[in-house]
């Protein structure tokens, strides 16, 4: 069920600013999206791209409207919902550049979908500004698909975050060497298990339990209980929203204290903190924000002002950003030509919620890997790159009982 | 010990998973696909009454089981009733209900989507440790089994010991028999089929409190339900019952003793081996 749904709302809104300017009759911009609205991917979409993209595109239209040359010409969305699935999202990108014959791309939520529409993308010479998914094997990829930006960077740098961070506690004497892995068995969770744990090994860490389980298992108690019988320093989880709450609830119930207690995905969301309340306080997580950086809080306040719905403390400035880089690469070239954009973007410096974005061969190697907790607010504390404001990380307090 | 009490409870949370489908399927003979999504609904709406109301989701519990139990008898009403008048058989009803409800798994889908997103949802309650012979558990999930404890034991003793309950029963095993001596089965399939929509939900407010959710999330629950319903004998409340308390301890059992990427396919095994060996489920009769 391809649906066609044109967004009415801010369209209107762009006219009704631009009433008595030329902006009335100036063509809209088409740009299409194809992400996940239902299936497995649609939690993680709907919290962080979709959002962002109607943050953007009310602001850009509040503003007068994109910036082509010296036309400013409203923002007008042609949405599909891919269901999750590489067919329906290839089928969607076909249908926006042949159909619609949109503009410009948003490409879809997550590495899978990226990757697998990234050949398509390129075969009409889109700018792919990946900001929700990364690989290891990102340079040849590159090379095959030049027009594909990876926001992200490598997975390497972000399985690795942690293990610097550990070690670094290690090498201060703050922690020992037992440490306690575990991962969901999807793509997401092996790719990381398969660079994170040789990385362990090689900083001198014994790992004392490693295990993962099925993608969607929120009965975690038993994976909590072996780890605790371990009788670990540190416990490590390359996990998913669903499993990351289920793991942090377990292992408080259990009363299952480490010094050092790591999510990933879903740690970053502002609903973890919420749910967990002061008990979240010294969880380390993965990626992260300069949360004392004042661009990041107004973003943020701005995100929950128009999409009624908090920004996560990770991916959501990142997608952010890739809307921002394709806005000023328009702005930088002055038309909408697919070939000068994608040059741009390769050659550019960005000013964005994340900073200023310089790709290097398509990747953006600064990146926040790790972030901790502390009174509802995520602090970055470890980076690739030349990212600044990272915090100390601090030891995980035992469980608060409750 | 602590693998075979947090076995029990995770089969506590897979019996109150069942026991809505069991109804459903053996008596009202309606395989709902919905099924999961009649359940994420119910996680919803306690979480859309504990958020902005206040309300405790035990209390909630007796708003969503009646409006649960007069929805799904209004679903079958309207949109099963003329499948089964037109059936000529059990096959072509099983059919057309089956395309039925995946039609309406859609709508669910589709509703909740507009109504909360496709974001992820959980919120705090009862998440306390419980002590059970120096193991602690989440209080939440205690709750959880008692009451699935509860709603098993009254189903049963509804079954077993009263007319009302008879009649059920012998719908559930030949509806045309059952005309013979004098039973409405139609009404008596509606009530079964409300009755186990009602259950459904209420399962959902209790998994709700432990459970992070979304509107993707209903098919999960579904196939759950189906290989418990299967195992223990379509229609049978004590066979799901013991499928479920059965599936969570080995469960837990391989998730402890070998892996936790293997709970799936002892999962899988199990269901298998019952199939070889009593392909009618545990408690099932075997077809005349």
């Amino acid at each position: 069920m391809l649906r066609r749904s044109f967004n009415v709302l801010m369209l209107s809104a762009a006219l009704a600013v631009g009433t008595f300017g030329a902006a009335m009759a100036q063509d809209p911009v088409r740009i299409g999206v194809s992400a996940s609205k239902t299936g497995p991917l649609a939690g993680g979409a709907s919290g962080v791209l979709w959002p962002n993209i109607k943050l953007w595109v009310e602001k850009v239209n509040k503003a007068g409207g994109l910036k082509v040359g010296d036309q400013m010409r409203p923002i007008e969305i042609v949405e599909y919902d891919d269901k999750s699935t590489p067919e329906e999202a290839v089928k969607n990108i076909q249908r926006l550049a042949t159909q619609d014959k949109v503009d410009l791309i948003i490409p879809p939520y997550s590495t899978g979908l990226n990757l697998a529409t990234a050949p398509l993308i390129a075969k009409y010479g889109y700018p792919q500004i990946v900001s929700t998914g990364n690989a290891n094997d990102l340079e040849q990829f590159v090379k095959r698909w030049p027009n594909t930006f990876w926001l992200l960077g490598k997975a390497q740098g972000i399985a690795d975050g942690i293990v610097g961070t550990l070690k670094d506690l290690h090498d201060a004497g703050k922690i020992g060497n037992r440490v306690a892995v575990v991962n969901v068995s999807d793509a997401f969770g092996l790719e990381m298990i398969k660079t994170g744990k040789p990385a362990l090994k090689q900083a001198g860490f014994d790992i004392v339990y490693e295990s993962s389980y099925p993608l969607g298992n929120q009965d975690l108690a038993p994976v909590i209980a072996s780890a605790k019988a371990a009788n670990p320093d540190a416990f490590i989880a390359y996990s998913y929203p669903p499993d990351s709450f289920a793991l942090t609830e377990q292992a408080q119930l259990q009363k299952f204290d480490v010094k050092a207690f790591f999510v990933s995905v879903g740690g970053n969301l502002n609903a973890y903190g919420k749910r967990f309340g002061a008990a979240a306080n010294g969880v380390l997580i993965m990626g992260g924000v300069n949360a004392s950086d004042p661009v990041f809080q107004a973003y943020r306040k701005e995100h929950l002002e128009v999409t009624g719905q908090e920004a996560d403390w990770w991916a959501s400035p990142v997608a952010y950003a890739s809307l921002e880089i394709l806005q000023q690469a328009v702005e930088h070239v002055g038309s909408l030509d697919k070939k000068a954009l994608n040059k741009e973007i390769q050659s550019g410096t960005f000013k964005t919620v994340i900073g200023d974005v310089h790709f290097e061969n398509n990747i953006n190697n600064n990146n926040w890997t790790v972030a901790q907790w502390n009174d509802g607010v995520v602090h970055g504390v470890r980076a690739t790159g030349n990212l600044q404001g990272a915090q100390q990380p601090v030891l995980k307090p035992a469980w608060p009982s409750n | 010990m602590l693998i075979l009490l947090t076995g029990l409870l995770l089969g506590g949370t897979y019996t109150l998973i069942a026991l809505g489908l069991t109804l459903q399927y053996g008596v009202a003979r309606i395989m709902n696909l919905a099924n999961g999504e009649t359940l994420v609904a119910a996680c919803f709406v306690t979480f859309w009454l504990y958020t902005g109301f206040g309300i405790n989701p035990l209390l909630g519990l007796l708003v969503i089981g009646p409006v649960a139990f007069v929805v799904n008898w209004l679903i079958y009403t309207w949109l099963m009733q003329p499948l089964v008048k037109r059936a000529r058989n059990r096959g072509m009803l099983e059919v057309d209900s089956i395309l039925a409800t995946f039609g309406l798994l859609f709508l669910f889908q589709g509703l909740m989507l507009q109504a909360f997103g496709g974001s992820y949802f959980n919120y705090e309650f009862l998440a306390q440790p419980f002590s059970i012979m120096g193991n602690s558990f989440g209080l939440n999930r205690v709750v959880a089994f008692v009451a699935a404890a509860v709603i098993a034991v009254a189903l049963y003793t509804f079954l077993y010991h009263t007319d009302r309950g008879t009649a059920v029963r012998a719908v559930a095993v030949d509806p045309r028999a059952a005309m013979l001596v004098a039973i409405d089965v139609r009404k008596t399939a509606a009530f079964a089929f409300a009755l186990g929509g009602a259950i459904t939900a209420c399962a959902g407010t209790l998994l709700s409190t432990f459970y992070t959710f979304n509107t993707s999330m209903g098919v999960i629950f579904t196939m759950k339900a189906l290989i418990i319903v299967i195992m223990g004998g379509v229609g049978d409340v004590r066979g799901a019952v013991l499928a479920a308390l059965v599936l969570g301890v080995t469960e837990t059992l391989v998730a402890s003793l070998l892996d936790p990427g293997l709970t799936l396919a002892a999962n899988y095994a199990l269901f298998i081996v019952v199939l070889l060996f009593r392909p009618q489920g545990i408690f099932g009769k075997r077809p005349a």
